[in-house]
């Protein structure tokens, strides 16, 4: 049985529109799951929705097999990390980690030691007297982070917690939020629109899109297999190839497109004589020049360059052929010129069929 | 051009200042004066206006009206327009506008108007005891304030604090007096010491709802002049004046200090 639970569940804003529809997910305990996806896919809904501070307006949410539908968000022991910190401005930071504590009516003896305990934790010891406007951003997500775990949450929600960082302390910070969740054993849910951040912590992403899960799987089978073109899209495919599948046999397929076969081996449940988009990343197509005369292997197609951009290490090519126009990366110098006639090669083990979106 | 003085731009501020306050110069060094009546230059120097000031007892009954009406006005307008500002900053909920328009519209309406409307309908259809009248026209004039100053400091509150209090384990009633009072502290004192001072200062909301024994000291320095033309009205003045800068000196130290200590 899993931790946590939504079954069904509607929320709306304004009595509205519903921006989650017979939402589901399930949570195991102890896992650091993301949701991920663009503004508005429901994501930080879904957070709030798990917090309390939004009310399901039909549906059910079960924690540890209770039903948490109803119960308030001050009697829920959830931690909330937010995006901007939300630290209490008339307090100091000892009492804005003491906070939680208070609430529970701990003894004051045990708040003076707990505290300091938390605040080494996230490496902030010595701070205590200090306020809050006197702290850098990083330093204030700490002690964000520190008034969430003192109260020993049953769960750990983030709202896109480092998004007010710039770029170096978003990611010492992110590994330090997976040390802190593995130390103590945490389930946590965490919500950014930052795929690399997501893909780096979890060990779980759910993507999400218009109010749906699309795919909720461990960060390298979203990285390798996406299950929807939505999925492939936003986790950085780049081309999109349709194709109908001849026939499927012992976990590989063969693909037709434009009267020409490929090959690809099954990760999604694909029906023969139904249309699906290849999907392939730009780094895993192989390319060489087109030699005259040559015998061409499985798998590739000719082409001609189109357009090139300098990336830095390498050059992405637009490659102008049958199927349509394929984006290519390639590191080779001296670079392809416009209008060069390439083979490209699609390895059958990167090439994947997602259902259309 | 930043170290260039200009000197027109210096005798205009001065001859600004000199419209705005040259008055109340004039008000000061009159009340010192020792005839019978308004001199300027004054023939001498005296503080009997001052002591007569102390002598014509409705002077006192009347400053003591003032002050009641004043604090116990204070106390009921923000009662009633703490929770107003609150709801108009925190929700969002139809018609919300025009409430925020109806909360501010005692400062747009003429004074004359909304005392006239007061007397007839409190006074005259209801009844109402005229201290009361003049304590409920009195609350109106508040509330405008105490709403408009506090809601401007509940717009630099994040309100995402009250969410973390609640995921802390405070619920709603005590969030709001634990972390949403103490953040808006200054707002309320401000609203409070303004709202005072609008209550005491005003005439013509109270000049309709004053009648025989109830009246606030600006009315009974008003029915004054009517029948004497001495030098205690100028006292009055000076000592009403005092009394308003030390309160604007706090308000803007209320105000200002918190504003430089606790920048966001």
């Amino acid at each position: 049985m899993s931790l946590i639970s939504l079954e069904d569940v509607t929320v709306a804003y304004d009595n509205k529109i519903n921006i989650l529809e017979k939402f589901n997910l399930n949570v195991e305990k102890g896992k650091l799951i993301s949701l991920l996806g663009p503004s508005g896919c429901g994501k930080t809904t879904t957070l709030r929705l798990i917090a309390g501070f939004l009310e399901a307006k039909a549906g059910k949410f079960t924690f540890k097999d209770k039903n948490y539908t109803n119960i308030p968000v001050y009697r829920r022991n959830f931690g909330f990390v937010f995006q901007n910190y939300a630290l209490f401005p008339h307090l100091n930071v000892f009492e804005n980690v003491a906070f939680g504590l208070k609430q529970r009516k701990v003894p004051k003896s045990e708040i003076r030691k707990r505290v300091p305990e938390m605040l080494e934790l996230v490496d902030l010891n010595g701070f205590e007297d200090r306020f809050v406007t006197e702290l850098s951003g990083g330093q204030r997500q700490r002690v964000a982070i520190a008034r969430a775990l003192v109260i020993n949450p049953d769960l750990l929600l983030f709202d896109e917690p480092l998004s007010n960082l710039d770029a170096n302390l978003r990611i010492a910070m992110r590994v330090e939020i997976r040390r802190i969740q593995q130390e103590l054993g945490i389930t946590s849910i965490y919500v950014s629109h930052d795929q690399e951040e997501c893909f780096s912590i979890s060990d779980e992403v759910a993507i999400m899109n218009k109010g749906v899960i699309e795919q909720l799987d461990s960060p390298s089978v979203i990285y390798k297999y996406p299950k929807t073109e939505f999925v492939a899209r936003f986790i950085g495919f780049t081309n999109f190839i349709d194709f109908e599948v001849e026939s499927s046999e012992n976990g590989k397929l063969l693909l037709n497109s434009n009267h020409s076969k490929f090959r690809a081996l099954k990760t999604n449940d694909v029906k023969v004589n139904k249309s699906y988009k290849g999907v392939i990343r730009p780094e895993s197509i192989k390319m060489k020049s087109y030699i005259e005369n040559e015998k061409q292997s499985e798998n590739s197609i000719k082409g001609s360059i189109k357009i090139s951009t300098f990336l830095g290490g390498l050059h992405q090519y637009v490659v102008n052929t049958e199927l349509g126009e394929i984006t290519v990366n390639s590191d080779r110098e001296p670079p392809y010129d416009a209008g060069e006639n390439v083979i490209l090669s699609l390895p059958e083990d990167k090439l994947v069929l997602v259902e259309k979106g | 051009m930043k170290n260039e003085r200009n000197y027109l731009l210096t005798l205009m501020t001065f001859l600004v200042y000199f419209f705005l306050l040259g008055p109340l110069l004039i008000i000061i060094v009159v009340s010192f004066g020792p005839d019978r009546y308004l001199a300027f230059p004054p023939n001498g120097f005296s503080l009997k206006w001052y002591s007569n000031i102390f002598e014509v007892s409705m002077f006192m009954t009347t400053f003591k009206i003032s002050i009641t009406i004043a604090l116990l006005g204070n106390f009921i307008a923000l009662l009633l327009g703490l929770p107003a500002a609150y709801a108009l900053s925190r929700y969002n909920f139809r018609f919300k506008n025009t409430l925020n328009a109806i909360f501010i519209s005692p400062i747009l309406i003429p004074g004359i108007v909304l005392g006239f409307t007061l007397l007839k309908f409190l006074i005259i259809s209801y009844n109402i005891p005229m201290f009361t009248g003049l304590l409920i026209g009195h609350i109106i004039l508040m509330i405008p304030y105490i709403v408009r100053v506090i809601s401007s400091s509940l717009a630099n509150l994040d309100f995402s604090i009250e969410e973390a209090a609640m995921s802390l384990g405070a619920n709603r009633f005590k969030t709001f007096f634990i972390i949403v009072l103490p953040n808006i502290h200054s707002g309320i004192i401000a609203g409070v010491l303004l709202s005072f001072l609008e209550s005491f200062n005003t005439v013509d909301v109270s000049l309709f709802l004053s009648g025989p024994g109830i009246s606030t000291l600006p009315i009974q320095m008003l029915n004054y002049v009517e029948y004497n033309f001495d030098p205690t009205i100028a006292a009055m003045s000076v000592l009403l004046m005092v009394f308003t800068v030390i309160f604007m000196f706090v308000i803007e130290r209320t105000l200002g200090l918190t504003f430089f200590t606790k920048s966001r």
